[in-house]
């Protein structure tokens, strides 16, 4: 790329001493704004996020599973990735606001991938918009629907507390997430193994991260404990529901496509449970969040701060269903 | 034994050669004060200025948008970071300064302290603010205090990434819809004066730029580079399609240069003296932040004392995100 005529040119040379510095390359802030290079800006040279991926369902797969399985993973990483952005410009100090955002960008990353996919595997799920609208499939799927057709767990949509409920939030999503991924990657869609591998190694600094903390906070000041024993408290109810297999997912799982999430209880348990044997906490003494009806967010029944963080999420795009972004 | 006065004269040496001037060599008080005062006002901006773009995260209206939008605020925290180690090797910690800042001690860009009312805004703030800072900043990639100038060519290099970004986004809305082109307009009206108004006062109303550019601090005045960025502004107006709110814009022959009314400079120092639009309210923000992360910072203190004590005598105990910034010698600072 960067032996192309139109290559972006970093205009700026220099030694560590400072002594070598081509000034002039320094003059023009402006130069190549308007050379017409495609490859300049990260995230603006692909429209298509599975560009040039065979999306090809596997043999003895119902695609409708498949999409509706993606759909998902693509939506709790989008809820839970929209929760965590809203940390910018207020984390603790400069290193934890570039951390979060970090964390949210990858989560992000994941969600447009599995959102395409699940727009790939069966194209009737994709919400219609007029014919002229140039909206891509996965922003259709994360703008354009309404909350009860979300099918994300309730964990990714409560509403943030404190930096303690962000850490223990990001530590338990990642702990479960993590040891569904490790089995995705041997997923016969290779597009999901795909996805699961990128995603492996992005969860696993984000268990880190939040297991550091956790530590710290335990550790740290009797307010920082306190704070921590009553965000995992809050958070505690909403274990359960991690673990619990939907339909779809029983029947991904025995296509040899997707993870029962049963089948990771125990060792997500494991391993949390080691955090909580550092920190010196226990697990929290609280009962499972009950559904409505037994419903719960795989069947798109949430909470209620879902519909008011995709009111807010979804107020530009849906203003403009014909607009070029 | 070296007198006060060979000091003075190696350090004018330094400055004359344009080399650099490295946080243990000897320097003026006044020098460094006003270094000080420079640099923390820009990192300041940088973190004030995660708000206004910030703004729109939640509701950027394509996933790819979200990320390349969060993705910009997340650097400019990381080049506040930059800029307040360069302010610790002067001697100022971060935590000093970041006080002084919510206590209205210490300023930030008064561009922050304007809205952002539309989506679009975040493309215009790329195009036109970040471009009227690049222009301001390319020169302090080589000013006379090294750890600044280095700094400041990292800041350079993300900070034109991210005007193309600007650009391209309202590159992208043109090609949209007539609403779409319309909001560009109305957000580019609104953002073009105060980006003149970044490079500060008329050359005759600004005191301080004599002696910064005999420092080597500063190398152009405000008004030079304020028709620079003129210049540099129209033809990618031209290409853009849209227009700037400026009926005396045109191109004179003689000078060389475009034209241009005079700024609204009442408004301007309303704005600097505290009158802005979202002046309060971005020092509130920021003052919430910092205040609800004190225990925060407190818990990964106590952690890391206490790991450090449990490995005593060497000290390796570390918490996450932990600072470590110890005021050392405080220069007080007082000027603004």
């Amino acid at each position: 790329m960067t032996n192309e005529p139109n290559a972006p040119k970093v205009h700026v040379e220099h030694d560590e001493a400072g002594t070598t510095v081509d000034h002039d390359s320094h003059e023009s802030a402006y130069s190549g704004l308007l050379v017409n290079d495609a490859h300049w800006a990260f995230g603006t040279d692909f429209e298509d996020p599975l560009a040039g991926v065979d999306t090809t369902v596997p043999e003895g797969v119902d695609p409708a599973a498949l999409a509706a399985y993606c759909l998902m993973l693509g939506d709790d990483a989008l809820v839970f990735s929209q929760r965590i952005s809203e940390w910018c410009s207020n984390a603790p100090d400069l290193e934890e606001d570039i951390a979060l955002a970090n964390i949210s960008l990858d989560l992000l990353g994941q969600a447009r991938l599995l959102l395409a996919r699940a727009a790939a595997a069966d194209p009737s799920l994709v919400p219609e918009l007029p014919a002229s609208s140039p909206v891509p499939d996965e922003d259709r799927l994360a703008y354009f629907r309404d909350d009860m057709a979300f099918r994300n767990v309730r964990l990714a949509e409560v509403p943030n507390g404190d930096f303690a409920e962000a850490v223990a939030k990001i530590l338990i999503y990642s702990t479960w997430r993590l040891a569904i991924f490790e089995r995705l990657t041997d997923s016969r869609d290779s597009v999901l193994a795909a996805i699961a591998a990128k995603g492996v190694k992005e969860m696993s600094y984000h268990r880190d991260f939040s297991a550091r903390w956790v530590l710290t906070l335990a550790r740290g000041t009797e307010e920082s404990r306190a704070r921590l024993l009553t965000a995992l408290s809050g958070l505690w109810p909403l274990w359960a529901e991690l673990f619990e297999t939907h339909p779809t997912e029983a029947v991904v799982a025995a296509a040899g496509i997707g993870v029962d999430p049963a089948a990771v209880e125990d060792e997500a348990g494991v391993i949390l449970d080691q955090v909580f044997a550092a920190a010196g906490i226990d697990r929290p003494d609280r009962g499972a969040l009950a559904g409505v009806r037994g419903k719960k967010g795989r069947d798109g029944l949430h909470t209620e701060a879902l519909s008011r963080m995709l009111a807010e999420m979804q107020v530009v795009a849906r203003a403009h269903p014909e607009g070029q972004w | 034994m070296t007198t006060e006065a060979q000091l003075e004269a190696q350090f004018a040496d330094t400055i004359e050669a344009k080399d650099r001037i490295e946080p243990r060599d000897w320097m003026p008080e006044a020098y460094r004060k006003t270094l000080i005062r420079q640099v923390a006002q820009h990192a300041h901006s940088e973190i004030i200025g995660m708000q206004p773009e910030g703004n729109w995260i939640t509701r950027a209206p394509s996933l790819r948008r979200k990320a390349i939008l969060l993705a910009k605020v997340q650097d400019e925290a990381g080049h506040g970071l930059y800029l307040y180690s360069a302010a610790e090797t002067l001697g100022a910690s971060r935590n000093e300064l970041t006080e002084k800042l919510i206590a209205g001690k210490q300023k930030y860009s008064s561009i922050f302290n304007y809205p952002t009312l539309s989506y679009t805004d975040v493309g215009t703030i790329g195009w036109l603010v970040d471009g009227a800072a690049i222009c301001n900043q390319v020169p302090l990639c080589r000013t006379s205090f090294g750890p600044y100038g280095r700094a400041m060519i990292r800041v350079c290099k993300e900070e034109s990434f991210h005007q193309r970004q600007g650009y391209e986004l309202l590159m992208t809305m043109m090609r949209g819809t007539d609403e779409q082109r319309e909001m560009v307009q109305e957000s580019v009206n609104r953002f073009w004066w105060p980006a003149l108004m970044m490079f500060g006062p008329p050359d005759d109303d600004s005191p301080n730029t004599a002696q910064s550019m005999e420092w080597g601090i500063k190398t152009h005045t405000n008004d030079e580079l304020r028709q620079k960025f003129v210049d540099m502004s129209i033809p990618q107006a031209e290409a853009l399609g849209v227009t700037f709110p400026d009926e005396n814009l045109k191109w004179n022959e003689e000078r060389g240069h475009y034209d241009f009314s005079t700024p609204d400079w009442d408004e301007f120092w309303s704005v600097v003296k505290g009158n802005g639009p979202c002046n309060d309210q971005r020092i509130a923000h920021r003052k919430r932040a910092w205040d609800e992360g004190a225990w925060v910072r407190e818990a990964a203190l106590a952690f890391a004392e206490q790991s450090a004590e449990a490995a005593a005598p060497a000290q390796t105990g570390s918490a996450p995100g932990q600072t470590g910034s110890s005021p050392a010698t405080t220069t007080e600072e007082t000027a603004k």
